[in-house]
């Protein structure tokens, strides 16, 4: 088995996955699932590499950098292809069932596994040129997840999304030709060694807010309601549980090997961060629609995430993306579960309009479950991963002494409250029922996978001291410990 | 001395894992339901009694594992998790009776018991936290799990209810939150121990130590329904009688007293809360609350709402036992720990009774109700005389101690303001019993009784009375509270 | 002013007024055609990080990258025009019912 290099593997599997699903659409499904499972278990693989020797390279073809493609997996990457794996799993089981539309199952496969080779690429890259490329077979991939139901609300949000991520990674591609220009090599090692200058702070500009506008970071955030809002279950899972994190990671290893070059900057996307936690939390608690106020509940997490970033100045940004990742492992987990979830609530009462939730005479008190679970990460609740997020993130913020970050973390978990217990009431609420309610009606084997998904979202807070110590292996920033 | 750490862990887990068995449950399993609930509910007994013999011998058990770095779970069974863990096991499996009985034909029975299951486990955990950290993690799970028990009804004004009482209880697990942290982050370690952990800290930045104090005291008087935090405890009443007996009777407030305790006591420690000054402040406010809420539950027609007017008044005798900073009133403190417990959930089993049997909900209804239901009536005015105070009934033994507390701090105060209350206790019982038991029952509408009360439901409420009768009578002997409360108290004054 | 200076300029001006439109324009056709632009004057910069000053050979590794860039925006543009016919017949769709 280990002829063949888990790193490249976990690479071409999906690709190739992908291009099988198309040729047979009849076995897409099936050839869909084997391929998320074998790139499972290639990332497992992979974990036991890095978990033997802390990091694990691989020169595409035997070139080296920078002439050549690198590979290379630490910790933290392995992480994120891990969670991107079993996220990717769940959501493909549940997809199983969700997906009732012969077309939306026959283009479902091959897009999602294109997917997964982009973000796989992402995770696994190592020069800015080969991200820009991964970051656009990604963009493609989800505009076409996005628009997979077909209606006219899903393509125009489809089609909006479209331009913000076309723009976003043509802004980095730019940032991709200053730095070329400056330094004369893209890889993330040569990266280092280049001296502060004027071209490359103007690269570092356009790279980052073309990142900020792909990761949906307020106020770039206005494409991303409306796209995952309109899109379909398990694509809406897929979208604002993994795809928003690729353009996340690239950041934070970006801003390792280019640091930003002012204090000033941290704060301001700290600042950007605090905004998206109110004006999305102001949203949420607007929405007239489940999914909807689920989606503005991914711009809130995003800006909780930058916050993370940001939350002991420049100083501590070393120590600072543990914060963040744990928080991007966290609403990745809980964010597909909860779309799943709505998904499925919106399949058996047959519509998604929160005023209306509790009249319906069907129940699907399992789903409904689920989205509460999930909630209860995302709110951060004990013992979530999401609460060891937020713990973190503010725990980092007190010691540095910005009390401000912690006002706007507890504001903006408050808001999370409202804006959910809403959700709750209309579970909850029994009195205006037109008929005599059936028990445990609406149960279906898709409830499966968020519920795992869901479970899974509380229980990893338990094992959160394991999970630390993982990603730091290989020392993805920097060696300083 | 140490001993396998297991049985703290399945105490626990009895009721952790009977939850999603028994949201799990088809609707119409009735009987197997109630099987289990009954089932683990003795198991739990039998383990807590166990646990509470080795104890008693000096064993303490420990179990731990890390969550973040340097930061563990960990739970702990002491003498004084030992005080709360008994009470809430004991009282689970009462009210389980109880629920089973008044639920009988209700909707919703298996969301009910496994919320209910859930809510026990975290109380046990709040009991057994060996540290804030742990403690927080339960204590926002309690709040998780009553909610769905507020609104059970499922009706607006439940709906509205319950976001207020969810409202209050997670603001106030933020604040909670961010005091755990301002302790880790200031002290390095959130562990309870006899004594305190904060002496270095206090030494270093007083203030700092100060605005912990307010910050994590503040947090846990939301659910100890400490004055201006008390708002939620009467509107929660709208929810179902046991839940309503056994949690915001017992469970709820206590855990937030009891936290209050476990700060004081394990994590300032007694002499450095007292040298930060600020238990006078806090004994203060424990007054304000027992006469504010005294006052206001005299005003209150609705007898679920008088009794939680009540509770806001009598949980408060604990936290003013806690911040007398005495040992005799901490031995008042923590034996009305389960005095009123034992009190109150008689009490709300018995209105709840009146509210299934007869339709009374209103003081104003309740002429002549001692001879519809002579045994109910003749529990409720036990309880009702122990609250007032009446030798030697439970509630009796616990002001002594206070009073005797409060004279040993030098608060001479504290007399005038437990005679005090204790006329208030009077005010708004006396006229229920009058009315009860020497009211002609003409007054009252008359219609016909709306259900049988089944000894499942008349039961319970006698069990507890005779407990409240049988702590204050036999108050010396052994294993009862008040010898363990001199046991635990013993530990927490280092003496 | 040398030839790459000029070039990298013009690149620089390009891909600023394809900005100007892709968040400026409000006809669907408009802004795909602003994002090309973008994408052109992205181009020019990778081309300029080829230049050598001559009698020394160009950098080969730009070309190939530019290439690449320009074979990843065929794509993009593809399905923007699909998407945007789609959804040009559903609007008439709707028009019509």
């Amino acid at each position: 088995m280990m002829m063949v290099d888990p790193l490249i593997l976990t690479l071409f599997l999906p690709l190739f996955g992908a291009i099988a699903a198309f040729v047979l659409p009849r076995a897409a499904a099936w050839v869909g699932l084997l391929a998320v499972l074998g790139t499972g278990v290639a990332v497992a693989a992979l974990a036991r590499a890095v978990l033997a020797e802390g990091e694990v390279v691989t020169q595409l073809g035997g070139w080296a950098p920078p002439l050549g493609i690198a590979l290379r997996a630490d910790g933290l990457s392995v992480a994120m292809l891990a969670m991107t794996a079993g996220v990717g799993l769940l959501v493909s089981i549940g997809a199983l069932d969700a997906l009732r539309d012969l077309r939306e199952r026959q283009y479902f496969w091959p897009l999602w596994l294109l997917l997964l080779t982009g973000m796989n690429g992402v995770y696994l890259g190592t020069d800015i040129f080969n991200l820009y490329v991964m970051i656009e077979v990604i963009a493609l991939a989800a505009v076409g997840l996005t628009v997979l139901s077909g209606t006219k609300q899903a393509v125009r949000a489809g089609l909006e999304y479209m331009y913000a991520s076309i723009l976003g990674a043509l802004l980095f591609l730019m940032g991709v030709g200053f730095v070329y220009l400056q330094a004369g090599r893209l890889d993330f090692a040569g990266l280092i060694a280049v001296e502060p200058s004027g071209a490359m702070s103007a690269a570092l500009a356009l790279m980052v807010v073309g990142l900020l506008l792909k990761t949906a970071l307020f106020p770039l955030h206005f494409w991303l309601p409306a796209a995952h809002a309109n899109a379909t279950a398990p694509a809406s899972a897929l979208l604002s549980g993994l795809v928003v994190k690729a353009a996340l990671y690239i950041f934070l290893r970006l801003t390792t090997y280019m640091p930003l070059p002012d204090e000033i900057l941290v704060t301001l996307i700290g600042t950007l961060g605090a905004g998206a936690v109110l004006w999305g939390g102001v949203q949420a608690l607007r929405a007239e629609r489940l999914k909807l106020l689920v989606a503005w509940s991914t711009v809130v997490q995003i800006g909780l995430i930058f916050i993370a970033f940001a939350r002991a100045g420049q100083v501590g940004l070393s120590e600072s993306w543990k914060a963040a990742a744990l928080l991007i492992l966290a609403h990745g987990v809980a964010k597909s579960a909860m779309f799943l979830a709505a998904g499925r609530i919106k399949d058996e009462i047959g519509h998604d309009r929160i005023a209306d939730l509790d009249k319906s005479d069907t129940r699907p008190t399992l789903a409904q479950f689920t989205f509460a679970l999930a909630a209860i990460s995302i709110i951060g609740l004990p013992p979530s991963l999401g609460f060891i997020g937020k713990w973190t993130l503010m725990e980092g913020a007190m010691a540095a002494g910005y009390w401000h970050w912690v006002a706007v973390t507890m504001i903006g978990t408050l808001m999370s409250v409202a804006y959910f217990s809403r959700v709750f009431a209309g579970f909850l609420r029994f009195d205006r029922m037109r008929g005599e309610l059936a028990e445990h009606k609406g149960w279906a084997l898709a409830d499966a996978a968020p519920l795992t998904l869901a479970i899974a979202a509380i229980s990893l807070g338990l094992m959160a001291a394991p999970i630390l110590s993982f990603i730091e292996l290989g020392y993805p920033f920097g060696a300083q410990q | 001395m140490t001993e396998t750490p297991f049985l703290p862990l399945f105490i626990l887990l009895t009721s952790l894992l009977a939850s999603p068995v028994l949201f799990a449950l088809p609707e119409s399993a009735a009987r197997l339901r109630t099987g289990i609930n009954l089932g683990v509910a003795a198991v739990k007994v039998a383990l807590v009694a166990w646990l509470g013999w080795k104890v008693g011998q000096g064993v303490i058990y420990d179990v731990s594992f890390t969550m973040l770095p340097g930061l563990d779970f960990k739970l702990q069974a002491d003498p004084l998790a030992m005080l709360f863990i008994s009470l809430s096991a004991i009282l689970w499996l009462i009210t389980t009776v109880y629920s089973v009985g008044y639920l009988e034909r209700g909707p919703h029975r298996a969301r009910f018991f496994g919320f209910f299951s859930l809510c026990v486990a975290a109380t046990v955990g709040i009991a057994m936290a060996g540290n804030l950290f742990t403690f927080l993690i339960f204590y926002e799970l309690l709040t998780l799990a009553t909610y769905p028990l507020v609104i059970h009804r499922g009706s607006a004004e439940a709906l509205r209810a319950g976001r207020i009482y969810l409202i209050y209880t997670l603001a106030g697990g933020l604040v909670l939150l961010l005091g755990t942290l301002g302790l880790w982050v200031l002290a390095g370690t959130t562990d309870f121990a006899p004594g305190g952990i904060l002496d270095d800290v206090v030494a270093e930045n007083r203030l700092a130590a100060q605005m912990l104090f307010v910050v994590l005291v503040g947090a846990l008087g939301v659910k100890a329904a400490l004055v201006p935090f008390h708002a939620w405890l009467p509107i929660a009443m709208v929810a179902p009688a046991p839940v309503s007996a056994l949690l915001h009777a017992v469970a709820v407030v206590k855990a937030g007293a009891f936290g209050i305790m476990r700060v004081v006591y394990e994590v300032f420690g007694i002499e450095t809360a007292q040298a930060l000054g600020l238990t006078a402040p806090l004994a203060a406010l424990a007054a304000v609350t027992i006469i504010y809420g005294s006052l206001k539950a005299i005003t209150q027609d609705d007898i679920k709402k008088r009794l939680a007017y009540s509770t806001v008044s009598q949980v408060s005798y604990i936290t003013l036992g806690v911040a007398l900073a005495s040992p005799i009133a901490a031995v008042g403190a923590m034996a009305h720990l389960i005095h009123q417990g034992l009190m109150k959930i008689t009490m709300f089993m018995a209105a709840g009774n009146l509210a299934e049997g007869l339709g009374v909900k209103k003081v104003s209804q309740m002429d002549g109700v001692g001879r519809d239901m002579p045994g109910t009536m003749l529990a409720f005015s036990a309880a009702a005389l122990a609250m007032i105070g009446l030798p030697p009934l439970a509630g009796f033994v616990s002001k002594w101690y206070l009073a005797q507390g409060g004279l040993d701090a030098g608060y001479g105060w504290v007399i005038a303001l437990l005679l005090g209350s204790s006329l208030l206790n009077a005010i708004y019982f006396l006229p229920m019993l009058h009315r009860a038991w020497f009211r002609d029952a003409g007054a009252r509408d008359q219609t016909p009784a709306r259900r049988r009360i089944g000894w499942m439901l008349a039961a319970p409420p006698i069990t507890t009375a005779l407990m409240v009768l049988a702590v204050g009578g036999f108050a010396n002997a052994p294993f009862s509270p008040l010898e363990w409360t001199r046991f635990v108290v013993a530990i927490e004054y280092q003496e | 002013m040398t030839p790459d200076l000029i070039y990298g300029l013009t690149g620089i001006a390009v891909f600023a007024i394809g900005l100007v439109g892709a968040l400026c324009a409000q006809d669907r056709l408009r802004r795909v055609l602003a994002l090309k632009l973008c994408s052109v004057g992205a181009g020019f910069v990778l081309v300029v990080a080829a230049w050598r000053t001559p009698p020394a050979d160009p950098d080969p590794v730009p070309h190939a990258l530019v290439i690449t860039g320009i074979v990843v925006m065929i794509s993009a543009t593809a399905v923007a025009l699909a998407l945007i016919r789609r959804l040009q017949t559903l609007e008439a769709e709707d028009d019509d019912g």
